[in-house]
């Protein structure tokens, strides 16, 4: 629950206000985006999500760094990403 | 050293490791606490004790917001959950944490619908989706989830559901760090402070750390590395007589935090005058109720919920565990009665739990201290 897992913004959608198609460990999930609205987001960005929202803004070697790590954790990034596959934030 | 070779910087931390070495004064002991469950589960994983002198000594916060859950909230929710056309919501990792009358996986199969979510969102939908039920979101976690629960409650709002309400257990990160400092079983030297609720609400938050209390306090991330360099940074201050916030994770945590999340959470929250917390007891101003102008969102005011007070079990010593005082292995029950599979304490039931990180990997670092 606690594990920020990055993403990588796809796209923003037009349609749905604060939500983006971002990619997940090369999965497309919709995330929501409405906490980072201060920031100009755009389609390559990268961004931290906890429960299925963008938290912050990292970049690229973040981003690297943290997928690197998470992926050492084994068993409880396995489970988070069960978990965000599960959920259905498209409408 | 066993996980070195797991550890692809094993090199830099070596380095590391001699420098911090280098800064510890001859006789002296230093004991710094890291806040975030995340941070406890690097440093055993890891092995990351083993990279330090002897004299330095780490010890586990209450940063573990599935631990810090008292059983009476659960019964609570449980409560609601038994009510007729009731779907309770909660986050995977509070299926298996134990209340007075068992958990939510006892409670689902003697009959009550209790979903497994990932996000705030999904508990929405489970509303829009039903609306001939009646949807209940368990909302736990620090500053990291709360705003993303401000935000689903504000899109509830907007959408004019009727059907969906909180049960909020959302506590702050400020209150028990005070209280922890407050309490004459421990005497800490400095702290690693918390990376990801950090996001949200900054490193500013910590300053009264060294302002009131006169110890270091480094921010930091959650790669082997980072929990090195803040040791290193704490020990640092120290040795030049210093003593101040520092931000290791200024990469991810601005020093003013999330300000949208910030405001959001303002919004949709207020204080509570006390909240419980599991092993720490009752903290003033450190949990989060939904505020008045959410109050028809509030699941304590649709629902009459027992609201009792649950003392811990006599064996489980998470509380101990949870303030620092003592490490997981040696609670009476730690790997014998209490294990992730058949847990009776949550520290040992959430992945974030000191004892379940300990368990998991730090079991050959505690046969070498208990030798």
């Amino acid at each position: 629950m606690c594990l920020g897992i990055p993403g990588e913004i796809v796209e923003l959608l037009a349609d749905r206000e604060d939500f983006a198609m971002v990619s997940v460990a090369g999965v497309k999930r919709v995330v929501n985006i409405g906490l980072l609205e201060d920031e100009e987001l755009k389609a390559g960005d990268w961004i931290l999500i906890h429960v299925g929202f963008a938290l912050s803004k990292i970049d690229e070697a973040e981003a690297t760094h943290a997928i690197r790590m998470l992926e050492g954790m084994g068993q409880a990034y396995t489970d988070e990403l069960i978990a965000l596959a599960k959920s259905d934030l498209s409408e | 050293m066993r996980f070195v070779d797991e550890f692809r910087d094993a090199e830099k931390a070596r380095v590391l490791s001699a420098r911090i070495a280098e800064l510890c004064e001859p006789g002296r002991q230093y004991k710094f606490m890291e806040v975030c469950g995340g941070h406890t589960h690097t440093i055993y994983k890891h092995g990351l004790e083993d990279y330090l002198p002897e004299t330095v000594s780490l010890v586990h916060g209450p940063g573990c917001p599935v631990c810090v859950i008292p059983m009476g909230r659960l019964d609570d929710a449980i409560a609601i959950a038994e009510q007729p056309d009731v779907i309770m919501t909660s986050f995977g990792d509070m299926m298996r944490v134990p209340g007075g009358r068992g958990s939510f996986f006892d409670s689902n199969a003697a009959g009550a619908d209790i979903r497994m979510v990932y996000s705030p969102l999904d508990s929405l939908k489970i509303a829009r989706n039903n609306p001939d039920k009646r949807v209940v979101f368990m909302a736990i976690g620090f500053e990291t989830t709360a705003p993303s629960t401000a935000l689903t409650l504000k899109r509830a709002k907007a959408e004019g559901l009727t059907n969906f309400s909180c049960i909020c257990n959302h506590v702050t990160i400020v209150p028990p760090l005070r209280a922890l400092l407050d309490s004459p079983d421990l005497r800490l030297d400095g702290f690693i402070g918390p990376g990801h609720v950090s996001t949200v609400v900054g490193a500013r938050p910590f300053e009264f750390i060294p302002a009131d209390y006169g110890k270091p306090i480094v921010v930091a991330g959650f790669e082997p590395l980072d929990v090195l360099h803040a040791i290193h940074m704490i020990l640092t201050q120290i040795k030049e007589g210093r003593c101040e916030v520092e931000n290791q994770y200024a990469r991810v945590v601005p020093y003013d935090g999330n300000p949208r999340a910030l405001q959001v959470m303002s919004e949709v929250f207020e204080l509570r005058p006390h909240f419980e917390w599991r092993g720490l007891g009752f903290i003033s101003q450190s949990g989060l109720k939904l505020s008045a102008a959410y109050a028809e969102f509030d699941a304590e005011r649709r629902y009459e919920v027992p609201g009792v007070r649950v003392a811990d079990p006599k064996a489980c010593q998470c509380g101990e565990v949870l303030k620092g005082v003592i490490k997981p292995w040696e609670c009476k029950v730690f790997g014998t009665a209490c294990t992730p599979e058949h847990a009776i304490g949550t520290c040992m039931v959430s992945p974030e739990g000191a004892c379940a990180a300990y368990y998991n990997y730090g079991r050959f670092a505690s046969e070498r201290a208990v030798v």
